[in-house]
């Protein structure tokens, strides 16, 4: 019996220690969760963005090879990157800019491009275009070029593929290009939703439908 | 007989049944404890080589998560943003301060922030980023309010008990697809029940349960 209970103490002892050292649970903690068993659990392959050993950069993500072209971008009935103007913001062969959005504009269109300006453009050119984002009144950036202007100025007499060329390439010396992170068709969307923005910018009170007057007065 | 099983030995069976419960029900209780997703993960918050807050960027600021996590809805994982992301405002903002020494090289030599993954699922697992945020299943469900926070903790446990609790009643997290990247949003009173029960039929969701749901 004696035996017995000296049994029952250890084990009391031990759940003591266990708990007195990892009874931690629900704080926070800096080192990486210890993983026993893990060979399942992390398994020789590569996942997106982490560092891997395979190959020489030793980085799971590769960089596309220069020149890749997405497959399903520029079937305008012209197979070359450089030949298709929704690619470019170019007329395919020279070196002026498309007039008009290459691509059909439809009120889906205009939808996504409101929710990607937002996304990607607000933060600067502010929800109206006028420049006023949150960047400028925190006072980060010096200098946000209003998109809606006054009628006349740049930003409104460009043509649509100087207006995506921008938005892919940037414009020195501030603002850097967004072709990484904003879809070609998605710069389109921006595009029109710019445009939108500066016909509204300049609408009348006449043009609002009457239905609609009250709300804004 | 007795002389060579002493009397005690009567109770040895019992002692063995008793004593075996006691270090089984322990061994459970201690895995279930320290072992499960929970234990495991909840409240990690490593130091990340570059002191990015969340709660700057997307709360003061109010930038949309897809500005930087920008293939979310395409891609089954949500990508750490390249370094000339960054650079589209740090170009300017903070310009020359060294707390964002790392991002200014990185962007300049394509060396990889050494940035610390926080949220893992088992590499069993397939989590697929776009077919949830793009059906109502907002990223606070999963990843807490991150936009509250200036270093980022895992907060939910990520385990297989918390996938199910939403894949067997979806209508409860569901929400339109417009406020999936605004992680202050509150469903309004009744909302699971009409609109939530809604979204769910209209968009067709059938999140099932079985292993090959999640598991290949």
């Amino acid at each position: 019996m004696r035996y017995f209970f000296a049994f029952l103490l250890g084990v009391a002892l031990l759940a003591l220690t266990v708990f007195g050292i990892a009874g931690r649970r629900g704080t926070d903690f800096r080192k990486p969760p210890l993983e026993i068993f893990n060979d399942m659990v992390r398994q020789a392959k590569l996942r997106p963005q982490v560092p891997n050993s395979f190959f020489a950069d030793g980085r799971s993500s590769q960089h596309l090879v220069a020149g890749t072209v997405a497959q399903r971008i520029g079937d305008q009935g012209n197979d070359t990157w450089q030949g298709t103007a929704q690619n470019t913001g170019m007329v395919p062969g020279t070196t002026n800019f498309v007039a008009t959005i290459p691509v059909p504009v439809t009120t889906a269109l205009l939808d996504r491009g409101r929710e990607r300006y937002n996304i990607s453009c607000l933060p600067c050119h502010g929800a109206t275009g006028d420049g006023n984002g949150i960047t400028k009144k925190i006072g980060a950036m010096a200098v946000v070029a209003p998109l809606v202007d006054a009628a006349g100025k740049n930003a409104i007499i460009i043509p649509d593929g100087q207006v995506f060329r921008i938005i892919s390439d940037g414009k020195a010396p501030n603002m850097q290009g967004y072709a990484a992170n904003i879809e070609i068709n998605d710069r389109w969307a921006i595009v029109a939703y710019v445009r939108a923005l500066q016909r509204a910018r300049f609408a009348t009170l006449d043009e609002v439908p009457a239905a609609e007057r009250a709300t804004l007065k | 007989m007795s002389d060579i099983f002493p009397k005690w030995t009567n109770k040895l069976p019992a002692m063995v049944i008793v004593g075996g419960m006691i270090v089984g029900g322990v061994v459970t209780a201690g895995v279930t404890y320290y072992m499960t997703p929970k234990y495991a993960r909840v409240g990690y918050t490593p130091v990340q080589p570059v002191a990015f807050s969340h709660a700057i960027h997307a709360d003061q600021l109010g930038l949309d998560c897809r500005y930087c996590h920008n293939g979310v809805e395409k891609s089954w994982y949500s990508n750490v943003p390249a370094a000339s992301t960054c650079m589209n405002c740090h170009n300017q903002v903070l310009k020359d301060d060294p707390k964002l020494a790392l991002v200014r090289e990185s962007a300049a030599t394509g060396k990889p922030i050494p940035w610390v993954q926080i949220h893992k699922t088992p590499d069993f697992v397939y989590f697929n980023h776009s077919v949830h945020v793009n059906r109502g299943v907002s990223c606070v469900h999963c990843h807490g309010p991150v936009n509250k926070m200036d270093e980022v903790r895992h907060s939910k446990s990520l385990g297989m008990a918390f996938c199910l609790e939403c894949h067997r009643d979806p209508a409860a997290k569901i929400r339109p697809n417009d406020q999936v990247f605004n992680l202050d949003w509150q469903a309004p009173e009744g909302f699971a029940q009409k609109e939530g029960a809604k979204l769910v039929k209209d968009w067709n969701v059938h999140p099932g349960e079985s292993c090959s749901v999640c598991h290949r």
